[in-house]
């Protein structure tokens, strides 16, 4: 019993220990984070500072926090005018996805030493992929896959949510099928060059389940999406998502993130084109575009409408 | 049941009457992400006609023993293995090809051309048939491909396979990858205007 109390408390006791160290830090910094530039940290101190010991290299120490080891080697650090705001450049990009450690020694008079952890909060990263698949790099308008599909199931907006919909309930299960079996089956036994092949074979098994599944259990459910099925097997996207999660060696959060960004980007974009090829019904066109070719230039200028979402950063 | 078309029939067949990407609107993501040059065209075309073929013979070499109910697993997996071959051989040989054409070697695999093409031909026709209706389709592919190239780069660099034609750049917004939308839309609609235009001079 009392070990329990001991492992409950544990934490706590740890915590309250290293307090000092972390206030003691907290009072120096005021604020830290990833700069503008991919080999930058930004670090803004509480109280002006002296240049000569701030701008000099010597006195830093960074690393990723997983590999303590590697020191990161700083190029230079420019404190601006306000003698607060120290900006540290490398030698080399920095890897934002990790939380790296930063030292400063010889800070106060004293010879204090700040150690302080730069990250981006996780969550917001997660977001972040999620985002990006949807809107930034939208599978249709920005990568150009699952045209086939896309052009063949907008036509009508019921037709469109059908398909958007079971394409997502499929690509998610397949794309976490595809991240246990790369993680724990492919890259352990040197079987990478099978990429290709367990991963489509996957994804039919995926469907054939699917298939079964939904006609015992649903079969109303099955009536409505059960065409769209075979279709989804057709769809490039299906097959690049894994493709890009194993070579972007992706944890599970993120690749879940990743596909489910995918699938509704897939939603998205049928909704959207489904919406105008409707509308398009009743318009006159001229009897040379009637069709595919009109329904390529309009999908054209969605993609010139994504282009605007380049850039965008929300965390 | 045996098609009745002569071998060159059915590889003139797959260049005009079903081209892949202007008639039969298949395999749309290659001709839209990466034909913004010739040579493009060119590597990407050659890869699919190579899997195209091999997948064919396969199938129409095992048509017999396969499942009805597992034909399409069967088709993908079959299409797969190929396409790991021809990715490991580029990847190996021409490594500055295989990394311009990034992902969409892998993405062979789901191209809808050849499964349609299995399903179609290859399950129901001799092996000597499919392999030249692959061909056919290959190089239906291939020639849409380089058509795309040619305007996308011809408009957009004012080269031909690198090499300066013009002297200027018309217009750089072709070389833009969401050009390709336009181009295979304006492309479908030009070869639409060609066919009505004919279509009226033979009736008058």
């Amino acid at each position: 019993m009392t070990i329990h109390i001991i492992r409950r408390i544990l934490p706590f006791l740890v915590l309250v220990l290293a307090l000092p160290a972390l206030v003691q830090a907290q009072e120096l910094i005021a604020e830290k984070s990833f700069g503008k530039a991919t080999n930058e940290i930004v670090v803004t101190f509480a109280a002006a500072v002296d240049r000569a010991v701030v701008e000099n290299p010597a006195n830093y120490r960074v690393y990723e926090e997983q590999d303590p080891d590697i020191q990161l080697v700083l190029e230079s650090v420019v404190l601006a005018d306000d003698q607060k705001t120290a900006t540290l450049i490398f030698k080399e990009p920095l890897n934002a996805r990790l939380s790296h450690v930063v030292s400063v020694s010889r800070l106060a008079e004293s010879g204090a030493k700040a150690t302080f952890k730069v990250m981006k909060p996780y969550l917001g990263y997660l977001l972040s992929i999620l985002v990006g698949a949807l809107l930034i790099n939208n599978f249709v308008f920005t990568k150009y896959l699952g045209l086939c599909v896309f052009f063949g199931t907008s036509k009508r907006k019921d037709t469109a949510k059908g398909m958007g919909i079971t394409f997502t309930m499929v690509i998610v299960v397949s794309a976490i099928m595809s991240w246990f079996f790369y993680q724990f089956i492919l890259k352990p036994y040197g079987l990478n060059f099978l990429q290709i092949v367990v991963f489509i074979g996957l994804v039919s098994l995926t469907v054939q389940a699917v298939d079964t599944v939904l006609r015992k259990v649903n079969p109303a459910l099955f009536s409505a999406f059960g065409v769209y099925l075979v279709l989804v097997i057709a769809n490039c996207v299906i097959i690049a998502v894994p493709l890009i999660l194993a070579d972007n060696e992706y944890n599970f959060w993120e690749s879940f993130m990743l596909a489910l960004g995918a699938g509704g980007g897939f939603l998205l974009a049928l909704y959207l084109m489904s919406s105008v090829r409707e509308r398009m019904d009743l318009a006159n066109i001229p009897p040379t575009f009637k069709g595919v070719p009109i329904a390529f230039i309009v999908a054209g200028q969605f993609a010139l409408a994504f282009l605007g979402f380049s850039g965008l950063a929300l965390f | 049941m045996a098609t009745d078309k002569t071998n060159l029939q059915l590889v003139i067949n797959g260049i005009l009457n079903e081209n892949p990407i202007f008639r039969l609107v298949l395999s749309m993501c290659p001709a839209v992400g990466i034909s913004t040059t010739v040579m493009n065209g060119f590597m990407l075309g050659i890869a699919v006609l190579f899997v195209q073929v091999c997948s064919s013979c396969t199938i129409a070499l095992f048509k017999n023993v396969i499942h009805p109910r597992i034909r399409i697993p069967t088709y993908t997996l079959t299409i797969a293995t190929w396409v790991t071959v021809i990715d490991m051989v580029l990847a190996a040989y021409l490594p500055e090809a295989y990394a311009k054409m990034g992902i969409f070697i892998k993405l062979i695999v789901a191209f809808a051309i050849i499964t349609m093409r299995l399903e179609m031909f290859a399950s129901k026709e001799s092996i000597n048939a499919s392999f030249w209706d692959g061909i056919g389709m290959g190089l239906g592919f291939m020639f849409g491909m380089m058509a795309l190239g040619l305007v996308r780069e011809l408009l957009g660099m004012g080269t031909i396979l690198g090499y300066d034609v013009l002297g200027f750049k018309p217009l750089l917004f072709f070389v833009l990858p969401l050009a390709g939308f336009f181009c295979v839309g304006l492309m479908m609609a030009f070869f639409n205007y060609i066919e009505i235009v004919y279509k009226r001079t033979k009736r008058a």
